[in-house]
Formats: C-alpha cells, structure tokens, sequence
C-alpha cells in the first residue's frame, strides 16, 4: 500500500515543490478555499474520526469547533516539539513532506478561521526550522500562502517558533507560554486554549501527524480516510519503533495492527538471539507491559489503537515503541525514565517537582544496589501521591513507569539490601 | 558592538513574525548565542532593553531552556544523547568511550577548547543510536549511527577547519 503520510518513501522527491504540486499537491487546500465553507471542512474532519496523534487521541474535529465564533482572531498552532523519548516520526514528516505538512497547517486555519499560524518546534530541530522558513517562502511566492487565497478573500500565513530545550512545552499551554516569551510553565485550566490561548485569543493546537492527515481526508473524504484502521481509531499512524530490535525507525501502518506485526513482520524481531521482556508503548510515559511466555500470544495479538493497548495494562499515547529484552532490568529502566523526568519538570507544582527530585534518589539507590526493601516501597508510594495531584500531565506520566514496573516485575527489586 | 546593531535586518524579521514584542525573547536570545557561543550578561541587559522587560526576566529565561548557555564551553558542544532508547541500543557505553579517547570527563572540554562533551535527554534520534548533536552558536547538526572512530574523525575534521578559520 502506498503511504499516506511518509509519501517520500514512495516518491523521493516530493520535498521539491514541483514534485510535490505534480503529485496532487495543494489541490486539498484549493478544493477547501475555493468549493467548502470553514464548517464544512469541521464536518468532514469530525466524520473522518481523526484523532489527535500528539498523544492523547481526542478528536481532531470535535477540537476544533470548540473555538467560539464571537472571539476574534484565532489562531492555529502546530506542536512540533516532538521530545517524548522513543518519537521521532515528526521529524521524518517535517524533513522529507514538509509541504503535506504544510499544507495541513493552512487546511487547519482555514477550517478555524485563522489567518495567523504558528509551527512550535523543539530547539534541536533548528536545520528544520530553516528549510520550512524556505518552504514557506516559497508556497507564498507560488500563492498558496499569503492574501487572496485562489482569488478568494482567504488570507493564511504561517511562521516557525523554536523552542530551545525544554519537554514540558510539548504541553500545549507550557507551548503557548513559550511563544509569548515566557518561561515553559503549564497554564491553570479552564480556561481552555480553545477559549483563552495564543495571546489570550481562542486557539487551535494539533499535532504534526494530526495536520499531515488533512490534505488527505479533504482529497478522499472522511469514507477515504476510514478504510484504514478500526471504527474508534480510524486511519494511519505512525508507529516509531526503537530499543532493542533489529530494524528500528518509523512505520506507517493502519491503526489496529498488532504488535507482533510492528515487531516481528516489520521490525525483524529481537536481535542477538534475546528475548523480549518488555513494551514501553507509548514512550517514557509509559505503564510497561510485561511479555513473559504465559502472556506473549496475548500481547503479541493485540490491536495496537487507543482502546485495545488499554486492555493490556497500558497506553498508545504517540506510539513511541519502546522494547527492552531480557538483558535488561526494570529498576534500571525506571532509573533512566525518573532522570529524565527529575529533568523535564518544570518546577511549578510540588509534588512533581519534589517527588521526582526523592523518586530519583531512590531509583539510583535501588539500581545501584544500596536499597533496602523498605527504599522500593517508598518509591512506590511517592509515586502513588504524585499521581492526580499535579498541574499537568507530566506529574502522571513520571509514575507510570515507577508503578508498573514495581508491581509487573517484583523480582528486578529484590537484589536490594536486607 | 551591540547585538542591534550587528543583526539589525534580522532583528526585523523577528518583530514582525509576532504581535507582541515580548515574544521576540527566544529567537533574540539565540542571535546572542551566535558569535560567543553562550549569552554575556550584556547581552541579556540589552534584550531586556529592546523588549522592556526587567533583565532578571531574561535570566530568568535563559535559565529554564537548557540550549541557552550563560558560561563558556568548548567551540562545540557534543551533546550525546543517553536516555533510554539509545541506552538500550549502547549509548552510555559509547559516550563513556568516548570520553577516554578524548581524554575527558561528561561535561569537561578538552584542551584546545574545542569540544565540550555533554549527555542530554532524547533528541527524537532514537532509531539512529548511538547519536548526539553539535551544538555551536545558534546551530545545530545531528550525527547518527555513529561510532567512537567515525566521531573521532569528525572531531579531527572540525579541529583542522576552525585552525582554518582562525588563521
Ligand atoms: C508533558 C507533555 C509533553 C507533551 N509533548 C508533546 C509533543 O512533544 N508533541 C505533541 O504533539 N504533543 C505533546 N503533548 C500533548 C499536547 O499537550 C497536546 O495534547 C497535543 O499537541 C494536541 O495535539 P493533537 O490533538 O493533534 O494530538 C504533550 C503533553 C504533555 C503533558
Ligand atoms: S506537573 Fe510537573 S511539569 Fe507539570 S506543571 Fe507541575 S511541576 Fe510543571
Ligand atoms: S532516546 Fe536518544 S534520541 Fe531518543
């Protein structure tokens, strides 16, 4: 099957605008400007059922019409911060597709009546920046930015942001914050950016592979884009598979396919003759699920979408594939995840801020050997107090790794201290 | 010379990407990186000026984003990524390596000044481990599937090319 979002996998040059226009390009946004009204476009995008692919899975449309039409001006923002450990399939779109990316962002203001949109990336992505600043350029001078869109009264102009190190702002407030020149730090809710965002304006704020779908559900329509994956999780994704397996990178595949066909059929399997132990699903932010023979077929098995990953004890989230094999063990996972997660807090809140500074001390205590059995069943019970009671996301996800690993593999914590 | 007036067409560019001055602070702060390779308390003083914001808001700034560098440091700094996923594919080992044929220590730069290693958190390079970033001024470049002989080349490389420059 042709791919859909990673196109320059079938078509090398299509980071060339030429190449791009040749092959359909721009021919979603002028059937947009020129044949659909802004709600028309909300409509079709609610029916498709995309979901958001930055991680949490809410509809794409039903987002989007949550904008108020007495508050004026709104602006869309693409999350490009892409910095959860294990992601790297933004990059891959923005470096080779950058003009379907594109191209989504201005179908996106179009549908919420934006004139004004900002693309938020991670500092790291500086080279990408730069070539989508000449991208940009370049759809102005052609007319698919600009003023008087197709001949039409529709002005879309769109500007990168570049963050300069920091995870939280792939928090969407944390992000809106950033822009205003602020330091990285999650907004109070409500109010809701839909509401009060960008510059206290109502804002629109997608992820990159969000955006990259559009140009194909306004080009097929929201019965198109349905024939790929399942009835709650419609269309592509794409998969990001790393850790421990022969060939990892990116794989678009339709929502729904198991993880013994990311694995085994597209990944090569476990590499070195080694056994996988565990899936980290959805990232760093994970709840880590167990593979041991007793449960292989059955994890193997499951449909990777945003309901069936549940029903193994964990998350989709971006689909940041991570598998461990059993050369590894859990405390020195969670080491790796609290260190990140001790650094990336942003200090607002302190049960974050204070139980990832205690969940590290102790994570280093128990993978260095140190730690009494008493130390690991603190550990799982600052984490139980970080959970649900923070700000944003961030506090949650720093546990969800602690906790599943202390209670799916008791036996990694027993070489601790009598 | 004032960062105004070396990047006054730039400076430009940047105030009328937003409606609100104060969001001209990152991309500003990022020219300031470019010739020293970190932000001088001057240059923090004169940002605060061109965007009327007290200077300790500045800092303040400079101090959350961990691009932003207010001490010097080596020419480059190889930021080598060590979180999990290239962990599981060998990058602790790998920088560890590293580190010994440079002669140096996570964090240290080595003589000549030119390099200063560090280990930082995810770059969305994970499927290309061992990885890291260079990081020089406002740039960056990403090296991946790397090993301690080709980095070590690389380092040979940008060592002959800014005694180019220098001379
Ligand atoms: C700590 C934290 C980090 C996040 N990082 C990202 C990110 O890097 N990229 C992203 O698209 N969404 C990220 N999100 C989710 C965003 O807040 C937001 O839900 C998303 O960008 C919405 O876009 P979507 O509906 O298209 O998925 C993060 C959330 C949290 C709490
Ligand atoms: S939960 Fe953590 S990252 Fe989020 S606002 Fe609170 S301190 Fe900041
Ligand atoms: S974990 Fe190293 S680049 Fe992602």
């Amino acid at each position: 099957m042709p791919h859909i979002l990673l196109r320059h996998r079938d078509i090398p040059d299509i980071k060339n605008i030429e190449v791009y226009k040749q092959n359909g390009g721009f021919e979603s946004l002028k059937k947009a400007v020129t044949t659909l009204q802004p709600k028309q476009v909300v409509e079709e995008v609610k029916a498709s059922g995309l979901r958001g692919r930055g991680g949490a899975g809410f509809p794409t449309g039903v987002k989007w019409s949550f904008l108020p039409d007495n508050l004026w001006p709104h602006y869309v923002v693409c999350n490009a911060d892409e910095s959860e450990p294990g992601t790297f399939k933004d990059r891959e779109i923005m470096t080779y597709n950058p003009y379907q990316f594109l191209e989504g962002v201005a179908i996106a203001c179009y549908a919420v009546g934006a004139t004004e949109g900002y693309i938020y990336l991670r500092g790291e992505f500086y080279p990408i920046a730069e070539q989508l600043d000449a991208c940009l350029a370049e759809m102005e001078k052609q007319g698919y930015l600009g003023d008087k869109l197709f001949g039409t009264e529709t002005s879309i102009r769109l500007k990168t942001h570049l963050g300069a190190g920091a995870y939280i702002c792939g928090e969407e407030t944390a992000l809106l914050e950033s822009i205003e020149g602020k330091r990285g730090q999650p907004r109070l809710r409500p109010p809701f950016p839909a509401v009060v965002g960008l510059y206290g304006k109502p804002t629109v704020i997608n992820n990159v592979e969000t955006l990259t779908n559009l140009p194909y559900i306004i080009e097929h329509g929201a019965a198109g884009f349905r024939q790929n994956g399942t009835e709650k999780s419609p269309g592509v994704k794409i998969f990001s598979l790393s850790g421990n397996v022969a060939n990892p990178g990116n794989y678009e595949l339709p929502l729904g396919t198991t993880f013994r066909e990311l694995i085994f059929t597209h990944g090569g399997g476990i590499p070195n003759g080694r056994k996988l132990r565990a899936i980290m699903p959805a990232g760093a932010s994970s709840s880590i699920i167990r593979v041991d023979d007793a449960v292989f077929d059955k994890v193997m098995d499951t449909p990777m979408d945003y309901e069936n990953v549940q029903s193994v004890g964990s998350m989709l989230g971006s689909a940041s594939v991570i598998l461990i094999d059993d050369t590894h063990t859990m405390d020195w996972v969670i080491n790796k995840t609290i260190h990140f997660f001790k650094h990336e807090s942003c200090g607002k809140c302190t049960p974050c801020r204070d139980g990832n500074y205690w969940m590290l001390h102790l994570t280093e205590r128990i993978h260095a050997g140190q730690a009494s059995a008493q130390d690991v069943k603190l550990l799982d019970s600052v984490a139980a107090q970080v959970y649900g009671k923070c700000l944003c996301a961030l506090g949650d996800f720093s546990t969800m790794a602690v906790r599943t690993a202390i209670e799916r593999f008791p036996e990694d914590f027993e070489k601790v201290k009598a | 010379m004032s960062i105004a007036e070396k990047y006054t067409d730039e400076i430009q560019a940047i105030f009328a990407k937003y409606p609100v001055k104060r969001s001209a602070v990152m991309p500003l702060l990022y020219l300031a990186q470019r010739a020293e390779g970190y932000i001088t308390k001057g240059a923090m003083a004169e940002i605060a000026d061109l965007l009327e914001l007290d200077v300790t808001e500045v800092a303040a700034i400079v101090g959350f984003y961990s691009m932003y560098h207010d001490e010097a440091a080596g020419k480059y700094r190889m930021q080598v990524c060590t979180d999990l996923s290239c962990a599981l594919r060998g990058a602790d080992a790998f920088l560890e390596n590293l580190c010994q044929n440079l002669g140096v220590k996570v964090g240290e730069t080595t003589p000549d000044g030119l390099v200063t290693v560090e280990a930082v958190m995810c770059l969305a390079g994970c499927d290309k481990a061992p990885m890291f970033q260079l990081q020089q001024g406002d740039q960056v470049s990403y090296h991946e599937n790397m090993t301690v002989d080709k980095t070590m080349e690389l380092v040979e490389a940008l060592r002959k090319s800014s005694k180019q420059v220098d001379e």
